[in-house]
């Protein structure tokens, strides 16, 4: 994993600005939310979802993400999905167009009765087909919705990170407040502690593995624990790839309905 | 036959579709549902009782695609052959258009169990002897044309056969029927097909779309050779063209949905002739939301206005159940999810306010790994002899399915 890391970290080292060592806390998270789910023009990957439940009983997601920028980092994109397990929402998919502060839109093709429907859904702390990961935790929180503050700087797996402390502006978040490391380098958020409204340990989201992909550091492999039932869901971004040449015709009920085959592998 | 045939055609295009991209999959189920206030009109106690096994097979290469769905049916009800072809087509996609021919599942519009402009065959039954949600709609055997161009998207669906819906079986169901006592019954299929046209856009946000259907009422109308002393009553589809629009869009933290149709009966458009179904207009308006995590709300409020309501009284014979001009219909539905989406909790209820027309689903469904769901459910009806469920009221059920899939 660490060899992995080394020619992104001589990279960016060596592109680093001093500047950096005054950003606020709000600035790292924008840096944060630009490395962990905008780079590239777009990106693909085929991820698997883990959830295992404390006993070690599992069940296995398992489905395309394609995702498109619309903008700068923290503007609008679009995500499309396409399920493959569980059996019994095979063929499903998914779409979101995502704003920035404002709520998504989200459609879904349901299969068994051939049917295009839009969704209403919380997108604040709704799970993520029934994961640890909620719809936030995987498309990402408007940075605007929470008061971000440098807490301290400590390492994660022997990488300096910034520690910051989010605190929501409303009482609608999953969490009560949350700790984010995030690197210093790659600006990836490696670890993140969210704490419920009475301050006690919530979920912990760990970055596990790391790789560059055309130039960008990306999680490929993250978990997300709920510390307080002892469930906990892995995840896996396998074929991991950005600038794919997704298409801005992708994002429609055409393709909901029929999800073109050369995004499928 | 047509199931046997699919099953024949999977295995000898097996071979041939070896370098195309090729997925197998299925199932096996236990459906069963039992009567819980009394016997059939046959006297059994079940409306539902089968084992089944369904075979999937996706084909595809370059621009096209093959799909094959064909059920095999062990049924425990006396009935000869429930198995049958669910879907079978051929899809070609090109950049800006595209088509599917061949059996195939086509819904349109944006009800919950309430059809406005969704004018394709369905399988009222099966929604009412507890099978699951994959046997609502029928197929129609038709060709289906796509087209995308700058201004809007374009479907036209054309079916050379009429398909009817399938309507539940006098045999297992207490149907009303205003003439008991004539046993001479025939029924007329439409001799020609029928098509539907939609348009469909982004508009300011909305999702938009137009509808026209030329073709025939989906459930069948009765006449009797005489109404004095009827020795023969004969069934047919009256024709129908309808005109309609939907729109939905985010309003608040839900999802409104507003749908809209003019029914137009060409056979009567006096509405004097009480057999055929007066030319309606249909209104819909829902609401969709999620208050909490994992909880989803759904109210439809749902109207349908007789256009020609003094002809149809005028005409209509003594004794006969009356319709009301305005008919108002209001339906909810509960969706609660627990243990990380795999147990789910759903309730439907329907009421109409006219006739006190009242349907009740509710169901609970687990998902006892990722291949094996199980679900249970029942359906009770209540309101006057003559509503659509009202006639059921002797048929509630309790009914159980279960799944294995691969």
């Amino acid at each position: 994993m660490l060899k992995r890391w080394l020619p992104a970290m001589a990279v960016l080292t060596a592109l680093l600005p001093m500047s950096v060592l005054a950003m606020t806390g709000e600035e790292v998270m924008k840096k944060a939310q630009a490395a962990f789910l905008y780079p590239g023009k777009d990106f693909k990957a085929r991820v698997t979802m883990k959830l295992i439940a404390k006993d070690g009983g599992e069940r296995v997601r398992e489905l395309v993400m394609l995702r498109k920028n619309f903008g700068a980092p923290g503007g609008e994109q679009k995500y499309f999905m396409v399920f493959f397990k569980p059996a019994d929402v095979k063929d499903m998919s998914f779409m979101t167009y995502k704003y920035p502060a404002k709520d998504d839109d989200r459609w879904m093709f349901i299969p068994a009765v051939n049917m295009v429907k839009r969704i209403a859904a919380q997108d604040k702390r709704s799970s993520f087909v029934g994961s640890d990961f909620t719809y936030e935790d995987v498309s990402g929180r408007d940075i605007e919705d929470d008061s971000h503050a440098i807490e301290r700087e400590e390492k994660v797996g022997g990488r300096d990170c910034y520690v910051v402390k989010s605190t929501p502006k409303a009482g609608d978040a999953d969490f009560g407040h949350k700790l984010t490391w995030v690197d210093k380098a790659s600006f990836l958020p490696l670890r993140e502690d969210q704490f419920d409204r009475k301050g006690a340990a919530y979920k912990l989201f760990t970055a596990d593995e790391v790789a560059v992909v055309k130039t960008h550091p990306t999680v490929i492999r993250r978990t997300m624990k709920n510390q307080q039932t002892g469930h906990r869901t892995e995840a896996v971004y396998a074929n991991s790839d950005y600038e794919v040449g997704i298409e801005d015709s992708l994002f429609s009920e055409r393709f909901l309905r029929q999800p073109p085959r050369k995004w499928l592998d | 036959m047509f199931a046997r045939a699919a099953f024949l055609a999977v295995l000898l295009l097996a071979p041939l579709a070896a370098q195309a991209d090729l997925a197998l999959s299925g199932f096996l189920q236990q459906n069963t549902a039992f009567n819980t206030r009394g016997a059939n009109p046959d006297g059994r106690h079940y409306k539902w009782l089968e084992e089944r096994a369904q075979l999937k097979l996706d084909a595809g290469e370059g621009a096209w695609n093959l799909r094959l769905k064909g059920d095999l049916a062990w049924d425990h009800l006396g009935r000869q052959d429930q198995s049958e072809l669910r879907e079978a087509y051929v899809d070609y996609s090109s950049g800006q258009w595209d088509l599917r021919v061949g059996r195939q599942v086509v819904t349109w519009g944006l009800g919950d169990l309430v059809f406005v402009n969704d004018v394709f065959p369905k399988d009222h039954e099966a929604l009412f002897a507890g099978r699951p949600l994959d046997y609502l709609k029928r197929g129609v055997d038709a060709v289906k044309l796509g087209a995308y161009p700058e201004f809007a998207n374009v479907e036209l669906v054309v079916a050379p056969h009429f398909r009817a819906s399938r309507i539940p079986d006098a045999r297992r169901f207490h149907l009303y029927d205003p003439m008991p006592a004539v046993a001479s019954r025939a029924t007329t299929m439409p001799g020609q097909g029928d098509w539907g046209l939609r348009l469909y856009r982004d508009v300011a946000g909305w999702d938009a779309a137009l509808y026209v259907y030329r073709g025939f009422q989906r459930t069948p109308s009765m006449r009797a050779d005489s109404m004095v002393a009827p020795t023969r009553i004969s069934y047919f589809y009256p024709r129908l063209s309808v005109y309609g629009a939907s729109l939905s869009g985010r309003v608040g933290e839900g999802v409104l949905s507003l749908e809209a149709a003019a029914y137009d009966s060409p056979e009567d458009r006096a509405g004097s002739d009480f057999a055929i179904p007066n030319s309606q207009t249909r209104l819909l308006a829902g609401y969709q939301f999620q208050p909490v995590e994992d909880l989803t709300l759904g109210f439809q409020y749902y109207t349908e206005h007789m256009q020609d309501y003094s002809a149809y009284r005028a005409t209509l014979p003594a004794g006969f159940p009356v319709d009301q001009r305005w008919s108002h219909t209001l339906t909810a539905r509960v969706t609660q999810m627990f243990l990380h989406q795999t147990l789910r909790l759903s309730i439907y209820g329907s009421w109409n306010e006219g006739n006190g027309d009242r349907f009740l689903n509710p169901e609970l469904r687990y998902s006892f790994n990722d291949r094996v769901w199980a679900a249970v459910g029942a359906n009770v009806y209540g309101g006057k002899a003559a509503g659509a469920f009202g006639q059921l009221s002797r048929d509630d059920n309790l009914y159980l399915q279960l799944r294995y899939e691969f």
